[in-house]
């Protein structure tokens, strides 16, 4: 793999994470607990969305093959997409909700932080606005993530289920590949191993100040940078894609 | 996104409980004839209030319920473009929701009464909202026929006479009508692209036409109503009035579109000026406000879900808010 296929593919994953996670928020459009959560969620879900769409653009130029932010979207099949397996998780409860953004944004901003130091002009601009994006959300949903762990014995019961269920997929977030080295060495990437020293520091402190316990360490599980997914993702991707694959060609 | 035909029950809270000083009353007509703003904290009549507190409620709760047929659409929206759109509005939705519950607490209910009220079946919505949206062209059609029937309904609505609901109303018409713009773009795209998307176009239109008509609610001779919501200066024009502005405004645009709107009698009579319509089914429209709707059921059973879901959180908030001020005290 050479620097401008580890570019585009370090780019285009970047866009599934956010299109993936965005999705999976529109799922709740409508069913959230309090009209305030309601605005939030759409809110943060637009962020995603609009973060998607920047990154595939750029993905397409990088490319140059004509592809655009849908053709990404719309019209890759399931092992195309290279979003963590963390993201791709249904929805589940609230609590649910509030632990994967909790553990994925706390990753994610320090990922967001390293690119707008790194060489790639483009890939700099777009993290430094959504830095700014995900500063705000991870600090909406970490004072969740307080409420429901030190709220009720009910809420914090269920928030370290979230939190035990999901953990065995974080590991997935700090494995580097080939692409993450070559992204790191010719592009001044980002260092998983430092990143992932810092995220558990600071998620610690927010698991602990929730009055929760940390998992256990334990088997992580992994394949999602390298588009193999759980079975959750196809019937995502099937909805999403379902007017672009039934109407050829059609313009919207 | 909506107010109905609000003015229609609760003739008797029009009469006031009687106690009210005659000269009480007159001095507050004369405020509202001059067109001065009642604040929350003037007096005003009692009915006066509780007509504010149902018409402002149920526009906060269709707003609400609204956004349950938009956001059908929103996992399979078929671009990016039109997703972030979508879920934009449906954003404002639920913003405008917020806003007029808040208006509406001014006038000494609380949000928590409100949304009992819709959750038990007591609260009325928009009837528009149970129907189904089974096509893409829904969300065109809604954009289009039914946040353009709202506006008609909320632009007057910026003058009313009670101040937090006009101020309230201002900003909300703002993003209606670019709600209604989206739609309607939504609509020029399927018309300029494949036979089957511009079949899908007409048959949105043939299924929301009249129920976008029935939003201005019942026909002028059946709604005694409204000369108290007139006088007060909440309701500035007729149902039929308002009606015929939309249709004199909707069959251009349809016909720009290149769609026909599923009524024989909708035609251009060169002498008033005004299209004609034919009789609307208002059988159909006591059924759907009865609760007999395509999605009446769906729709505050989706709502009920949501809130009983939600109860553990919002009683952890309670918990966690109540431990912080112990440790702060």
């Amino acid at each position: 793999m050479n620097a401008d296929q580890a570019l585009l593919a370090y780019v285009s994953r970047l866009g599934d994470n956010a299109l993936i996670l965005g999705q999976r928020m529109v799922e709740l459009v409508a069913a959230y607990p309090e009209l305030e959560e309601e605005l939030a969620n759409a809110n943060f879900a637009l962020d995603f969305i609009g973060q998607a769409r920047m990154f595939y653009t750029y993905a397409g130029e990088i490319e140059g093959n004509g592809r655009g932010e849908d053709d990404f979207a719309f019209l890759r099949d399931e092992n195309e997409f290279r979003n963590f397996l963390l993201i791709e998780q249904p929805n589940g409860h609230f609590g649910d909700s509030i632990t994967k953004l909790v553990l994925f944004e706390s990753f994610y901003l320090l990922q967001l932080e390293a690119l707008t130091k790194c060489a790639d002009t483009r890939i700099a601009e777009i993290s430094a606005r959504a830095e700014k994006e995900i500063r705000y959300h991870l600090r909406h949903n970490t004072q969740w993530f307080l409420r429901l762990g030190d709220g009720t014995e009910e809420s914090h019961q269920r928030v370290q289920g979230s939190l035990d269920n999901l953990w065995p997929y974080t590991g997935e977030m700090f494995a580097a590949d080939e692409i993450d080295g070559i992204f790191a060495e010719f592009f001044d990437g980002p260092h998983l191993e430092a990143i992932h020293a810092q995220w558990m520091t600071n998620v610690e402190l927010i698991i602990s100040q929730a009055t929760l316990d940390m998992p256990e360490d334990q088997w992580m599980a992994s394949g999602g940078k390298q588009g193999r997914h759980s079975e959750h993702l196809g019937f995502m991707i099937a909805e999403m894609q379902y007017l672009q694959r039934t109407h050829p060609g059609a313009t919207w | 996104m909506y107010t109905q035909g609000l003015d229609q029950k609760g003739q008797s809270d029009a009469k006031g409980d009687g106690l009210e000083a005659a000269a009480d009353l007159a001095a507050f007509q004369k405020r509202v004839d001059a067109e001065e703003k009642i604040e929350a904290k003037d007096w005003m009549p009692e009915a006066y209030r509780r007509t504010l507190i149902r018409q402002i409620s149920q526009h906060a709760h269709s707003e609400i319920i609204g956004m349950q047929p938009e956001g059908n659409w929103l996992t399979r929206a078929p671009s990016l473009k039109r997703k972030a759109i979508l879920l934009a509005k449906i954003q404002d939705e639920a913003g405008h929701g917020l806003y007029l519950y808040s208006a509406a607490e001014t006038l000494g209910v609380s949000r928590d009464e409100m949304v009992g009220d819709l959750l038990s079946g007591k609260a009325k919505y928009s009837s528009i909202f149970n129907y189904p949206t089974v096509t893409w062209a829904d969300i065109g059609a809604i954009g289009w026929l039914v946040d353009g029937a709202a506006i008609m309904n909320q632009i007057p609505l910026c003058r009313c006479s009670y101040g937090p609901y006009s101020r309230a109303m201002v900003r909300i018409c703002k993003e209606e009508s670019f709600h209604q713009r989206q739609g309607y773009d939504i609509l020029v795209e399927l018309c300029k692209g494949t036979a089957e998307q511009k079949a899908m176009a007409q048959d949105a239109l043939n299924r929301w036409w009249w129920p976008s008509l029935m939003m201005f609610g019942p026909s002028d001779k059946d709604s005694k109503h409204s000369a108290q919501s007139m006088a007060w200066k909440i309701k500035r024009f007729s149902n039929d009035e308002l009606r015929q502005k939309f249709i004199d405004v909707t069959v251009p645009q349809a016909e720009f579109l290149g769609l026909k709107v599923p009524d024989d009698e909708c035609v251009l009579d060169k002498k008033t000026g005004h299209y004609g319509h034919g009789e609307i089914d208002w059988q159909e429209f006591i059924e759907v406000i009865k609760g007999n709707g395509p999605c009446n059921k769906q729709r505050l059973a989706k709502r009920r879900k949501a809130h009983d879901d939600g109860a553990w959180v919002r009683e952890a908030a309670g918990a966690y808010a109540e431990k912080r001020a112990a440790k702060a005290a």
